[in-house]
């Protein structure tokens, strides 16, 4: 590792992992946190609980602001978990010289929000800093979900699952990307930040067979297929033309190199769900607009295990590998 | 630019059917074929497309590749990263380069440790970016770390023309730009000194489009007149791809050694005259260039002419610059798989002691090295 920190760091990816586990993990390992969840499952399995700090710039962009992200951010990991978000605490600290009207507008998108998952702010923290200190704005959120489908984990994918994506990938780091670079290549781009209880709810209520779900964030949705495949020692193999991908994020991808599956998502989440409920779980999550692009895309094998595979429409294979190095400007 | 235009651009060269159609063609002509045939795709970006695309997997056995030295961020010896590192941490500038270079370590680390050692390091999409950062920064000064082949230069060479028609003050240029025939007649020509050899086991080059884009085809004619060896300049999408391959092997079974265009979509056997004028009146050859895992290749990289020295970082840091000589790792192989004489995987540190996090050797610095791109899509058959 190096002796500074250097922003690849803080990418979700490689040098992500490593950093914490060298760092933090080191010092503050226990069963819970090694278990490299979404949200840590505490009180006899009855809370989920996390965490999470938003730095994104632009602070407003196209299809949502810093406040919304900072809500469905926390409970979209509580989400995943199969919990619903309840208690949440807010510690926000500001620049010197900000405004205020702005500064209300966040607050106002958090609110908003909230209604959405039924959750409720209960305490919080505010702390001004001289200017540069930070840049404009920084904003934790914490949040307590109650359980109510127990035993969803990303250690458990095997080869009864298949893999679904919720909605077409790579939105909000592609409209975050276009935004700081004031590239204009087309109006519809939007980030996809959005709260994914709603959806959850659903599927639960409709009795689908979950083994694990994760929302696709930094890294993108390699990095979650990644994840998986290691801690569930299985081989992921991916049907690259079944990956849904908007023409907006390809076009951006293509002129800046990224692959779409290396994109943030804030509102796109991966399912491992059994073989016999997958139809049945796409059709659940098509009738949200959130779910519209919702498709199959890999199914699991131990061709490879711990490694993702990207099978090409011609035959071909390769591996899908996590994001390294410093691709991306701060996104969430 | 709308996103219908851009899909144009790549929607029929990634079409599943074409592919296959080629890989057929080319199977039934390797089938005549009496011998194994090695062909050099000299780009890191065809590298590239040979690799994610997995067009290995689709070939007969006696297709093989060999992966040239065309990566300009592989290639940068860390003689000149030392240059940029040592230019970044000096107070009053602002350095500005393209991409991967960031994360090249040099002998003092990287360009990315150096900004986080408190240096103010960027990266630009265009080089044009730079006057923007000048302009914003007028205490700074602001120096272009150029990289690149054919491709970039002319970049290079627009912005100093802007640079000088507006009297900017505060723009400054280290020129690292390289060439690629020199470096091709290097490979064929020069003494390998991990296996004692002038031999080498390039049958074939596959050029780079966006080059002949800019420099022509003509660039190339050397090869096939010269030293019989057939060239292809070809796009870098895998039906692109695919089809040079198909043209190849056809000159191979016609016992002809042409130069040929499969990228008729923008090459021209000229190139663009305007773009080779504007390079013609900023830059001159250096003598010799060192490339990592190449060493010393005459002729083979560009400097700004002497009356632009007022703008050139590399004159006016002279007394700053490190100038000591950095050999490359002794357990390196990247010389060999150059010449085709070894594969990534026979390397004895290959994804042991070097990867893309901890590079050893130029083939695993940047995604489009060879060792690099086995590293990351691996090579499954």
């Amino acid at each position: 590792m190096t002796k500074n920190i250097v922003l690849a760091q803080g990418n979700g990816g490689e040098e992500n992992g490593e950093l914490i586990s060298k760092i933090f993990y080191k010092h503050f390992k226990n069963e819970i946190l090694e278990k490299s969840e979404d949200a840590a499952i505490i009180d006899g399995g009855r809370l989920a609980f996390t965490t999470d700090s938003f730095t994104v710039s632009p602070i407003f962009f196209d299809g949502g602001d810093i406040g919304k992200l900072s809500i469905c951010g926390t409970c979209n990991d509580l989400a995943m978990m199969g919990a619903k978000p309840t208690y949440m605490t807010c510690a926000v600290i500001v620049e010197e010289g900000f405004s205020v009207e702005e500064l209300e507008k966040i607050v106002r998108s958090m609110k908003k929000e909230l209604e959405k998952n039924d959750a409720a702010i209960v305490c919080g923290d505010t702390k001004v800093v001289p200017r540069g200190s930070v840049d404009k704005i920084f904003i934790n959120t914490t949040g307590v979900g109650v359980v109510q489908k127990s035993g969803i984990s990303s250690n458990s994918v095997n080869e009864e699952d298949v893999i679904i994506v919720s909605n077409e990938i790579g939105k909000h780091g592609a409209t975050i990307f276009a935004n700081r670079e004031g590239m204009e290549f087309s109006s519809n781009l939007q980030s996809d930040c959005t709260s994914l209880w709603p959806l959850v709810e659903k599927l639960l209520s409709e009795g689908i067979a979950i083994t694990a779900m994760r929302d696709a964030t930094r890294g993108g949705v390699a990095a979650v297929l990644n994840e998986w495949a290691k801690q569930s020692k299985v081989c992921i193999e991916v049907n690259e033309e079944a990956i849904p991908v908007s023409e907006d994020v390809r076009g951006i991808c293509e002129i800046l190199g990224f692959e779409a599956y290396n994109l943030a998502n804030e509102g796109t989440f991966v399912l491992a769900v059994k073989r016999s409920d997958a139809e049945r779980a796409v059709e659940v999550l098509k009738t949200f607009e959130e779910g519209s692009k919702a498709s199959i895309i890999a199914s699991v094998t131990h061709q490879y295990d711990g490694r993702v595979l990207l099978l090409s429409p011609w035959g071909s294979k390769r591996f899908m590998d996590l994001p390294t190095g410093e691709l991306l400007p701060r996104i969430c | 630019m709308s996103s219908l235009e851009l899909k144009d651009l790549y929607d029929g060269f990634r079409n599943p059917d074409v592919i296959k159609s080629f890989q057929k063609l080319i199977v039934a002509e390797a089938e005549k074929l009496d011998r194994t045939v090695n062909i050099m795709e000299v780009c890191g970006g065809h590298t590239h497309t040979i690799m994610k695309y997995g067009l290995t997997q689709l070939l007969p056995e006696n297709i093989n590749f060999i992966h040239g030295p065309g990566c300009p961020v592989c290639i940068m010896p860390k003689e000149r990263i030392d240059h940029a590192y040592t230019l970044a941490m000096q107070e009053d500038v602002i350095l500005l380069t393209l991409g991967d270079m960031i994360k090249v370590p040099g002998s003092h680390g990287s360009l990315q440790d150096a900004r986080a050692k408190g240096a103010d390091v960027r990266y630009v999409y265009s080089p044009m970016d730079a006057l923007k950062v000048a302009e914003e920064n007028p205490t700074k000064k602001v120096i272009f770390f150029a990289i690149g082949f054919e491709t970039t230069t002319p970049m290079t060479a627009a912005l100093l023309d802007v640079v000088i028609k507006r009297d900017i003050k505060n723009i400054f240029f280290h020129i690292n730009h390289v060439t690629v025939p020199e470096v091709m007649k290097e490979l064929i020509d020069s003494r390998d000194e991990h296996v004692n050899s002038y031999d080498h086991r390039i049958d074939a080059f596959i050029g780079p489009s966006h080059v002949s884009v800019i420099s022509g085809s003509k660039i190339y004619a050397v090869f096939p007149e010269y030293y019989r060896i057939p060239v292809v300049v070809s796009g870098f999408e895998p039906v692109d791809v695919m089809e040079a391959i198909y043209m190849m092997i056809k000159q191979f079974n016609e016992g002809r050694s042409d130069l040929e265009i499969q990228y008729k979509r923008l090459v021209t056997h000229e190139g663009n005259l305007k773009a080779q004028a504007l390079i013609e009146k900023y830059f001159e050859k250096v003598d010799l260039f060192k490339w990592r895992g190449m060493g010393n290749v005459p002729n083979s990289a560009l400097k700004l002419r002497e009356e632009y020295a007022p703008f050139d970082a590399e004159v006016i840091y002279k007394s700053i610059l490190p100038y000591d000589e950095i050999d490359d790792h002794k357990l390196c192989i990247c010389g060999d798989i150059l010449r085709g004489f070894a594969k990534p995987q026979q390397c004895s540190v290959f994804g042991t002691a070097c990867k893309p996090s901890s590079p050893l050797g130029s083939c695993m610095v940047s995604s489009e090295g060879a060792c690099a791109a086995y590293y990351k899509y691996g090579n499954l058959i």
